[in-house]
């Protein structure tokens, strides 16, 4: 995500440089196990249930979410992924590029959708998934979970399920890995400092 | 990157950024509604001074699933029948306020020209014998899917290589990509000079055919023949035609691959096209990706000044 982030936003080139560790892979583990407990409580089992995660951050959650769930209800949930580039506002204003192949092998029509993402910052990528789901059926309904709300919302779009809520200053950056989250600033070339 | 001009414009990194992020719209095609809103908003002009099916029609759908306005200039329909000129042409086309002109014409180098009158993305989809860079590309994607990389792949490029745009972008492209590329035509269908072209060249297609991963065929441009280069075109399929007994000469996995229009009989075999081993429609679906990833890489991705 960071590396996403990274490239994404002026000044380009640069490096992320972590300065706090706000989640440790321990925290990050039992924010996924709650969460996941609160998606069948939400919606009475899992039933009809499929987790699609965002390209490229959301991927690796929704895989653990998945993983997770099957533990927790002893059945399978189809998890898919979407790559929402294509589908963004700010093309032509910043550099945009598909990133990964959308993956939904299964028609959306009456299923319930849950969009993984790992930061949840201005809200524009969710608006652009939720137009991009359109090309894969009419879901009954759609929630989203994120593992970090750093706020700054710029739509409004709210998350249904959070691992942490996160109060960031507009030009820091949060990164979310598999061992843990780190926030963070973007530094010209040559200066990244390695956290602790 | 603005303009899609010559396939050396965008070197083996161009190439494989092209071909990784056809992957993404190769998915978008398959799609029950085939459209995404990433161009919304701009206008993509087709400017065809000579007749085209796959090209233009291609080129179109491209813009139009990416949601582009698109615009059809024809020679036959226009104020160029009136005489207007080339330059004037274009100028009245980018006063209405288009983004990216395709262009396609039977004289090399009039995309250069062109770029030079306009502001707007200029694409080349066809240049009389010089280059035809989409082609290139779609047939490295082409391949990329059949065999996963291009890297070490034998390639025989075969036929009219003379008169051909398709066999100077593709050369430039397989060889940018690691293929070795042999050439075989007769004398008469070769360029004069092959002076800088890192490719062998051979005279006895069953000879070579034994040891080709991918066997290229180029369509005998009779149209742009201007004197007799050839005896007779049944001496030439004898010689140099794809038959089904020559297919036999080829390695099991071996593809066929041609950038069409084929003429049945001529440069391959009528039955010899429709086998599985030969990819003609795949390059044609094919084709429609990579154009979106074309004009989404210059109309889409970078920052507008």
């Amino acid at each position: 995500m960071a590396e996403r982030e990274r490239a994404a936003t002026p000044p380009y080139g640069g490096v992320f440089s972590a300065r706090s560790q706000v989640m440790d892979a321990e925290d990050l583990r039992r924010a996924v196990t709650r969460i996941a407990h609160e998606i069948v409580e939400r919606n009475h089992g899992l039933d009809g249930v499929v987790l699609i995660g965002l390209q490229t951050g959301g991927v690796p959650l929704a895989r653990r979410l998945s993983e997770a769930l099957s533990q927790i209800e002893g059945v399978a949930v189809p998890t898919g992924s979407i790559d929402v580039a294509l589908f963004r506002d700010d093309i032509g204003i910043r550099p945009v590029i598909p990133e990964a192949v959308t993956d939904i092998p299964f028609d959306l029509t009456g299923l319930t959708v849950v969009l993984v993402d790992d930061v949840l910052f201005t809200g524009r990528t969710v608006r652009a998934a939720l137009d991009a789901l359109n090309a894969y059926g009419r879901p009954r309904a759609v929630q989203l979970a994120v593992m970090v709300d750093r706020g700054h919302r710029e739509l409004p779009i709210r998350p249904d399920f959070v691992g942490k809520n996160l109060p960031t200053r507009h030009d820091e950056i949060v990164d979310v890995r598999d061992d843990g989250v780190d926030v963070g600033e973007k530094r010209p070339a040559g200066q990244e400092t390695h956290r602790r | 990157m603005k303009h899609l001009l010559s396939i050396a414009d965008l070197g083996a990194d161009g190439i494989e950024e092209v071909m990784r992020v056809s992957d993404s719209f190769v998915e978008v095609s398959e799609r029950a509604i085939p459209r995404v809103p990433a161009l919304r908003g701009k206008t993509v002009v087709s400017l065809f001074y000579e007749e085209s099916t796959r090209t233009r029609l291609s080129f179109e759908m491209a813009a139009k699933r990416l949601s582009a306005d698109t615009m059809n200039f024809s020679v036959s329909t226009s104020s160029a029948k009136k005489g207007e000129s080339l330059r004037d042409t274009c100028q009245t086309i980018e006063a209405m306020g288009v983004d990216a002109m395709v262009v396609r014409h039977s004289s090399a180098g009039v995309p250069w020209q062109v770029r030079s009158w306009v502001d707007c993305t200029v694409i080349n989809a066809g240049d009389g014998w010089h280059e035809h860079p989409t082609q290139a590309l779609l047939d490295c994607y082409t391949i990329r899917g059949s065999r996963g990389s291009l890297d070490g792949l034998r390639i025989a490029v075969v036929g009219d290589v003379k008169h051909s745009r398709v066999a100077r972008s593709n050369v430039l492209a397989f060889t940018m990509l690691g293929a070795e590329v042999t050439i075989v035509a007769p004398p008469t269908l070769l360029p004069p000079s092959l002076d800088g072209w890192p490719v062998a060249v051979s005279h006895d297609l069953d000879n070579v055919l034994a040891k080709v991963d991918v066997v290229y065929l180029l369509r005998m441009q009779a149209e742009r023949q201007s004197e007799a280069l050839l005896p007779s075109l049944r001496e030439y399929t004898a010689r140099y035609g794809l038959t089904r007994k020559r297919v036999d000469l080829l390695p099991e996995d071996a593809l066929i691959m041609h950038p069409g229009p084929i003429n049945r009989g001529v440069e391959i075999a009528a039955d010899v096209a429709d086998l599985p081993r030969s990819l003609i429609t795949r390059q044609v679906a094919n084709g429609v990706a990579v154009r979106m990833a074309v004009l989404f890489l210059l109309l889409g991705s970078e920052p507008r000044a």
